[in-house]
């Protein structure tokens, strides 16, 4: 039996999940999905920034289009310290395909003008 | 070779330099910190005092009459809040009834108008004060006033009538060659006939480097509460309790910027550069300004600070030519009332002592009078749309809670003393000031100073040297 | 002089919401003053996910869920301008504002909604000990700092509270290069959200130490060292727990308060929360002023802000349109572990139902919310846990606040036996 909190939203249930993977404690259907991964491959959003080269004192924010594994954030970090971006940018924007073939790209998340 | 050399810019060698600057002499502002003002003048009541409290005929009663009187004046030519609201010191036993009786007598050696207030009265022009209140010695001549812009125009008005002010650099040696000195600083040697020590916390230091003294800096901190200034009308004066042996006692005013002001604790340090808060200290504060006005709202505070006195062991100001040389003129020990007096010390060291050592003459081009600041929130919305249309910076505010604009801040830059730190924005124009306390607009006061000095962000200080803001630039 | 039907005063989220549903409810004459460059207040800087569950049932970034909202504002065509920051409110209305372009500008509106946020208790208001030096900075600056313009205010941290931005910047500079090496707060109880703990702290092993709070802070010129130590019941330190932390940053992160200088000085009477009393309509004291979001009371989540702006929009619409009539006023008290309620007064039957919001002042579990008129029993609920970092809403609806014995109601916890 493990026991944490919940992350999906923030109501922030304390879910119980046994080695059945059983879980106990959620609210919604998201927060089991949460807590089977959390055991068997938990995931993180990240969201971080870049910097924006044409304009001062400046960096435009990206997140993660998925989860990645837990174990990768560090990781991807590198990555996006690696790139930087042109202004103007646009939410959706994509600045790095794929990343690390983890299944998630990194997309810009700000209006930059 | 310089005329005079002035060792310290806080409020004391401001007004000394800004006294020399009427005439022809080659003068020399030394400071050891990046701004002007920016120790014991920096940290202290910021009252004008009447000057009934000194000791009659003592020094400190002299400069303090005297300065006092100056300060119209002098306010206005500087360009400096100033408002002459007047001092109740209260009495809250019938003990202490007899003790303002004794002050009456000071009062009227020293030459000071006071009244005394019957219970009834105290109480109807502080609606807020304890019920414990007995009665009060009223001095209508004390007033409030904005230290930091009073010594920053001082200097700068020193500065644009010819006084070269060097920030930045201690002194750590003087020779003395009998007909000049030579002073030695952390970054270069100056030569000068005349030097004058005004130098503060470190006066005594600086008075040891060409002979032995018979007096020592012992420095007593104090500490603070600052209030917002929306609850209007807390206090309409300076409210003092009965002098004690050490000091003044506890405030309670209000600022020249209607904040409120309450302190200051009195201890002795060991330390001259510890400018720490302590909160047994704040909570003793507390418990003796809510005696005086119960209702003090500390949920407004925005500020806690400490201050360090330069307190003397010779109990009142030294002004006096050095033993050894007369060329050498030390002007220690100016704790309170020395803010009020620095005009009247600047007066008497310049009329009385500089005169007899160098011929004084007048310049025919001295301007007493600083450059005018812009200020918009004092001004009608006619002169300020006129002002925004010609620098449109001026529409722009930076700081939501002062309301301080852009171009106020740029005018800063251009000016004979400008800002080099955060800090030093802020005591200028007040961004910064507010209930926030920079919150919102010191990254905005950052990256100005960083564009203006043409440095990275990472290199601009809050205050003092090691004071930097930012560590680093990420993803650079 | 110029007029404007509405003036809302700050274009964050609140501002949005209350613009656009102004909007919807007929009012064209509609006009957002905005002190930053862009609208969405302090959405620009909070650059991480978690906006927008229930707004939009998906997981958004401040940004993100910023953008949707600024680009309703200009499909429906409402003015707004940026830069610009209101210097004067009177009683009657009449607003001054400032910016570049316009010069100073007072206008007479017919109603305000203020949506101006909050701010952050810093080092002043809670009187923190030790020398002022540098590396002393509240969480949202560092924020600013960071997600704005690209700079880290400290490599090696203290977290001095565990509001959720202080727990946001834990990750946040943590991602980013830095050491945060705790979490100190003085309550036995965290302040930040549960799910914040978890995946800021939890995830980065950063600790976070309860009943804790710093003693002093060391420094020459910039923070050298922070010293913590244990508090009693009575936040009063307790000698020999002392815990030294050699740093060069203390994040402060211990509150945040609405932002409504210009709302006290006009005389509008203040609740305990530090913003305006305000009744169902979210009108304050002062006829034809509204108040919502932060600058009201300060929330814990982006998707009710936005849904209080809505309410205060629509305040602002039916007092413009002349509907606001009072038709009683019943006044709302907190009682025994309450910390403040809102609205404070229910003055019209414009709702069909009436959303109470409050915070209870300590956590507690298994508990009776109470709504008592004199002794009568108005409503009650059943909550497993609450805690004061949740932001509490019960929908009541109008028909049982029709027959109060007395023009009062309180809400008060009552422990299930």
């Amino acid at each position: 039996m493990k026991e944490f909190t919940c992350i999906v939203c923030p109501r922030g249930c304390r879910l119980k999940i046994d080695d059945q993977l059983n879980v106990t404690g959620n609210s919604c259907p998201r927060g089991a999905q949460y807590a089977k991964d959390e055991v068997t491959n938990p995931k993180r959003m990240i969201t971080s920034i870049m910097r924006v080269k044409n304009r001062e004192n400046c960096v435009v924010s990206v997140k993660t289009s998925n989860s990645i594994p837990k174990g990768k954030i560090f990781e991807v970090m590198e990555e996006i310290n690696k790139v930087s971006v042109n202004a103007p940018t646009h939410i959706g924007d994509i600045a790095i395909k794929n990343v690390l073939g983890l299944d998630a790209d990194i997309v810009i998340t700000k209006n930059v003008k | 070779m310089y005329d005079i050399l002035v060792i310290g810019a806080g409020v004391t060698g401001a007004m000394i330099s800004r006294r020399l600057s009427r005439y022809n002499l080659k003068v020399l502002l030394l400071e050891k910190e990046n701004d002007v003002g920016n120790v014991v003048s920096n940290a202290n009541s910021a009252i004008i005092h009447s000057g009934y409290d000194p000791l009659p005929n003592s020094l400190k009663a002299k400069m303090n009459v005297r300065g006092n009187a100056m300060f119209d004046q002098i306010a206005d030519e500087l360009d400096v809040h100033f408002n002459r609201c007047g001092s109740l010191t209260v009495a809250t036993s019938d003990e202490q009834l007899k003790v303002l009786e004794d002050l009456v007598k000071r009062s009227e050696a020293n030459k000071v108008p006071v009244k005394l207030l019957s219970e009834k009265e105290v109480k109807e022009m502080e609606p807020n004060i304890s019920s414990e209140a007995k009665g009060a010695l009223f001095a209508p001549t004390a007033g409030i006033i904005d230290p930091f812009n009073l010594v920053v125009h001082a200097v700068e008005n020193a500065c644009d009538n010819g006084v070269i002010l060097k920030l930045d650099e201690a002194v750590v040696d003087i020779k003395d060659l009998k007909d000049h000195f030579v002073v030695k600083t952390t970054k270069g040697e100056y030569e000068s006939k005349i030097v004058i020590n005004a130098a503060g916390l470190y006066s005594d230091k600086i008075a040891e480097m060409i002979e032995p003294i018979d007096w020592k800096i012992t420095p007593r901190k104090g500490e603070y509460f600052v209030l917002d200034h929306y609850q209007v009308g807390l206090v309409n004066h300076t409210i003092f309790p009965l002098p004690s042996a050490k000091g003044k006692g506890v405030l309670v005013s209000m600022t020249s910027s209607n904040n409120y002001i309450v302190g200051p604790s009195s201890e002795p340090i060991e330390d001259p550069d510890d400018a720490s808060t302590d909160s047994y200290t704040l909570g003793e504060i507390r418990r003796q300004a809510t005696e005086l006005v119960p209702s003090i709202p500390f949920n407004q505070v925005i500020r806690v600070f400490s201050g360090v006195r330069p307190t003397c062991t010779r109990h009142d100001f030294v002004i006096e030519y050095a033993k050894s040389n007369k060329n050498f003129i030390n002007v220690g020990g100016i704790e309170s009332p020395g803010l009020v007096s620095s005009p009247a010390i600047a007066e008497y060291v310049v009329d009385e002592l500089v005169s007899k050592l160098i011929n004084l003459e007048e310049k025919k081009d001295y301007n007493p009078r600083v450059k005018k600041y812009n200020r918009l929130n004092e001004v009608s919305e006619e002169v300020r749309n006129k002002l925004i249309k010609e620098n449109p910076d001026y529409g722009k505010i930076i700081c939501s809670c002062e309301k301080v604009s852009l171009g106020e801040i740029e005018d800063l830059l251009s000016r004979s003393v400008p800002p080099r730190t955060v800090k030093a924005v802020k005591k200028r124009c007040r961004a910064g000031f507010g209930k926030c306390q920079g919150g919102f607009c010191s990254p905005m006061v950052t990256l100005l100073l960083a564009k203006h000095y043409g440095v990275s962000p990472t290199e601009i200080k809050w205050d003092k040297d090691h004071s930097e803001i930012l560590v680093s630039e990420v993803k650079k | 002089m110029l007029t404007r039907d509405l003036v809302i005063i700050g274009g964050g989220s609140a501002g949005m919401a209350a613009a656009i549903e102004a909007k919807k409810n007929g009012i064209d004459d509609i006009l957002i003053l905005e002190k930053d460059s862009v609208l969405g207040g302090i959405l620009n800087q909070c650059i991480h996910n978690g906006f927008g569950l229930t707004e939009f049932k998906e997981e958004l970034t401040g940004p993100e869920y910023l953008s949707r909202f600024a680009k309703q504002v200009e499909e429906l065509g409402i003015e707004y301008k940026l830069d610009s920051l209101v210097l004067n409110v009177t009683k009657d209305r009449i607003v001054t504002y400032s910016n570049a372009v316009d010069g100073v500008v007072t206008l007479q509106a017919k109603a305000i909604v203020f949506a101006t946020g909050c701010y952050e208790r810093g080092p002043g208001a809670i009187q923190l000990a030790g020398d002022r030096v540098a590396g002393i900075i509240t969480a949202g600056t560092a924020q600013k700092y960071l997600n704005i313009h690209g700079f880290l205010a400290g490599k090696r941290i203290v977290i001095l509270g565990s509001g959720d931005i202080g727990l946001i910047m834990a990750r946040r500079m943590t991602l980013e290069g830095a050491k945060v090496l705790c979490v100190s707060e003085i309550m036995p109880y965290s302040n930040g959200l549960n799910r914040n703990i978890a995946q800021c702290l939890n995830d980065y092993n950063i600790p976070l130490y309860l009943s804790r709070s710093v003693l002093r802070v060391e420094g020459k010129g910039r923070v050298e060292k922070v010293v913590l130590a244990a508090v009693d019941e009575k936040m009063k330190f307790i000698p020999g727990t002392e815990m030294e932390f050699e740093c060069d940053t203390l994040l402060l992160s211990v509150g945040l308060i609405p932002y409504v200088g210009l709302l006290s000085d006009i005389g509008t009477e203040m609740s305990s929360t530090r913003g305006a009393k305000v009744n169902d309509q979210l009108e304050t004291t002062v006829p034809g002023v509204f108040a919502c979001g932060n600058c009201l009371h300060v929330h814990d989540v982006v998707d009710f802000v936005t849904d209080e702006g809505r309410d205060a929009g629509r305040g602002a619409a039916n007092y413009i349109k002349g509907l606001l009539k009072q038709t009683k006023k019943i006044k709302v008290n907190p009682g025994d572990g309450v910390g403040y309620v809102i609205p404070q007064y229910i003055e019209t039957d414009l709702n069909n139902d009436i959303t109470f919001k409050f915070r209870v002042r300590k956590p507690i579990q298994n508990v009776f919310v109470n709504f008592k008129s004199g002794d009568v029993l108005v409503h009650k609920v059943v909550k497993p846990v609450l805690i004061p970092s949740e932001m509490v809403m019960i929908k009541i609806n109008k028909d049982k606040l029709a027959n109060l014995p007395v023009d009062e109601i309180t809400v008060s916890l009552e422990e299930r036996k």
